[in-house]
């Protein structure tokens, strides 16, 4: 069973954003940067399958710039058989642009079971598998919490509104995992030994054109500056006082 | 004609309400692109649904009704309603942003071989060409782009468009196609009791690693409960939730829920950059803390510097008043 995780590198989620000069990106100056943090819940769920399976190739796939390489390794560490970036030197917003390019990817090099992240925490697009998977002709599942696979077929649970849906899916598949469905084991010094003999390849990415262009990136407006009312219980009543009169909030 | 395709959630034979708002939106697509709007729900049986998107705004309803599609299946849903945008001549498709329209606009749109752009806030249609704007980084910032490849196609964020209302469309049938399902949904689990979602709810109470052990959280359930049935949701940070604490359900912020109600209690959370990102656009923010340097305050409209554990009690009590006397 061969298994590939898409993967993202993002800024790290406790980045103050900055827009650039060009009124359009992040300034990248002094940003760190880390493995999108649901993709780590979908490489997770990568090597438990193959673990449950006895067999398999788990191959970590990005597209990115080399620098991605970086999270790729830690990807390898963690227990990935492989690792692909797929370069580009481009800030990629469009998010079926990225779909289409690992489509072409997944065709030339098939796999039976496709796992992301249910969304990057930098674009929040929440689209990439449902695009894949239409583009491949696979099955999906989107933002699961409970994922088992038996005689091929997947069943999942997912959470929708007010309730939690249980959904079978056939493989091949695609599934975009949420937060709670594993918890991600992270690299020990065995593993990263190990990462370092594995094999992590680079081809430029084969993107198409983009289906949409970004006309501007803007930070929210601040937040009117608020007042501490007091302390303790005695700043109860003037609490209450001004979200009656003032917020007209209760 | 350039038409606005509306795809209308239907479950349990009733419309979401997010599918009206979503009408909204292309009200506002259809007024400037000069087509109409049609909405597509899929379902088995759902004549009282149609009726209603037919008198909440749409121009025509097109229902793909069958005992095929009792049930939801993304691939069988997408492949029919794909065929419907074509035959309408949809030059956008618009979908709510909820567990069914992320699961299934997606895949509508890589079927269509075109762009997609999820959890909008704004739309736009100049000179023919569509645009809109959503927020990125959890909200930190806030993205404009215009589409460049048609059909246009957006998940709109629910409880920011009004429910569109008023309208006489007509209405029409396919049968629903039967065949192979690569997914399907087997069962619906209710979350138990009646707990309002935490998305939708007018108010949010939420705790943090301040409230110390997990059972603490009681307060937290019963300053929500103080507002009255349906009203509150009980929200959490990161720390509480990795802590096995709440489950990751009631997270609030970049890897949780980002949520905008009307009030929003944050109560012994000290405010990381990620939490703030996720309730910073609520309308009335409170905080108690114990800590008056804690980054909290400083997107609160109103804060308490004191214990939760002497606070709380007191607010709930006067809250309870307050509900009362209405």
């Amino acid at each position: 069973m061969d298994i590939v995780v898409c993967i993202k590198r993002v800024p790290a989620t406790d980045t103050a954003i900055k827009i650039a000069a060009d009124g359009k990106s992040i300034e990248t100056n002094g940003v760190s940067f880390e493995m999108n943090a649901y993709d780590e819940f979908a490489l997770e769920q990568a090597l438990l399958i193959k673990e449950q399976l006895g067999e398999g190739t788990v191959t970590a796939l990005t597209i990115g710039p080399s620098l991605a390489q970086k999270v790729m390794r830690d990807a390898l560490a963690r227990g990935a058989d492989k690792a692909v970036v797929l370069t580009t030197d481009e800030w990629i917003y469009d998010g079926a642009q990225v779909a289409q390019a690992l489509a072409t990817y997944l065709q030339a090099n098939p796999a039976q079971i496709v796992l992301c992240g249910k969304q990057a925490v930098d674009s929040d697009n929440n689209q990439l598998a449902g695009n894949l998977a239409a583009r491949l002709g696979f099955g999906c599942v989107t933002e699961v919490t409970k994922l088992e696979l038996a005689d091929g077929t997947f069943t999942a649970e997912r959470d929708i509104e007010g309730a939690r849906e249980v959904v079978t899916c056939k493989t091949p598949a695609v599934i975009s995992c949420n937060k709670g469905l594993n918890q991600p084991r992270y690299a020990n010094l065995k593993g990263i030994m190990k990462a370092k003999k594995k094999p992590l390849e680079e081809a430029a990415a084969d993107l198409p054109a983009a289906a949409m262009e970004i006309v501007s990136l803007e930070l929210p407006p601040a937040r009117a500056d608020g007042r501490i009312i007091g302390e303790g219980v005695d700043a109860v009543p003037a609490l209450i006082e001004a979200l009656r009169n003032e917020a007209k909030a209760i | 004609m350039s038409n606005i395709i509306v795809i209308a959630e239907v479950r349990g034979g009733s419309l979401k309400r997010p599918s009206l708002e979503a009408i909204t939106a292309a009200k506002q697509l259809a007024t400037a692109s000069g087509g109409q709007v049609v909405a597509i729900a899929c379902g088995n049986g759902i004549d009282a649904a149609t009726a209603e998107l037919a008198a909440g705004g749409a121009a025509k309803v097109i229902a793909i009704d069958g005992p095929s599609f009792t049930e939801y299946s993304g691939d069988a849903w997408a492949k029919a309603i794909v065929e419907q945008v074509k035959a309408n001549d949809g030059t956008a498709v618009l979908m709510a942003h909820t567990a069914m329209g992320k699961d299934l606009l997606p895949r509508v749109s890589g079927l269509l071989d075109t762009g997609i752009i999820t959890d909008v806030i704004e739309v736009s249609c100049e000179g023919g060409a569509y645009g809109a704007k959503k927020p990125v980084f959890a909200g930190k910032a806030t993205m404009t782009v215009k589409a460049t490849k048609s059909p246009f196609c957006a998940t709109i964020r629910p409880n920011n468009f009004e429910a569109s209302s008023g309208g006489s469309g007509e209405v029409s049938k396919v049968d629903a196609p039967s065949g192979d399902l690569l997914s399907v949904v087997k069962e619906i689990i209710a979350a138990g009791g009646d707990k309002t979602p935490l998305a939708e709810a007018k108010v949010v109470v939420a705790g943090g690693r301040g409230l110390k052990e997990a059972d603490n959280f009681k307060l937290i359930e019963d300053l929500a409960a103080a507002f009255g049935p349906g009203v509150a949701a009980v929200g959490a940070s990161r720390a509480v939730c990795d802590a096995g604490w709440r489950p990751h359900s009631e997270q609030v912020g970049q890897t949780g829920k980002v949520v905008s109600p009307p009030l929003y209690f944050a109560i012994g959370i000290s405010g990381a950059i990620q939490h703030l990102a996720g309730m910073r656009t609520a309308r009335t923010i409170v905080a108690i803390n114990k800590d008056a340097d804690a980054p909290i305050f400083k997107v609160a409209d109103y804060g308490i510097v004191g214990d939760a554990f002497e606070v709380v009690p007191a607010l709930i009590k006067a809250i309870e008043e307050v509900v009362a006397n209405r």
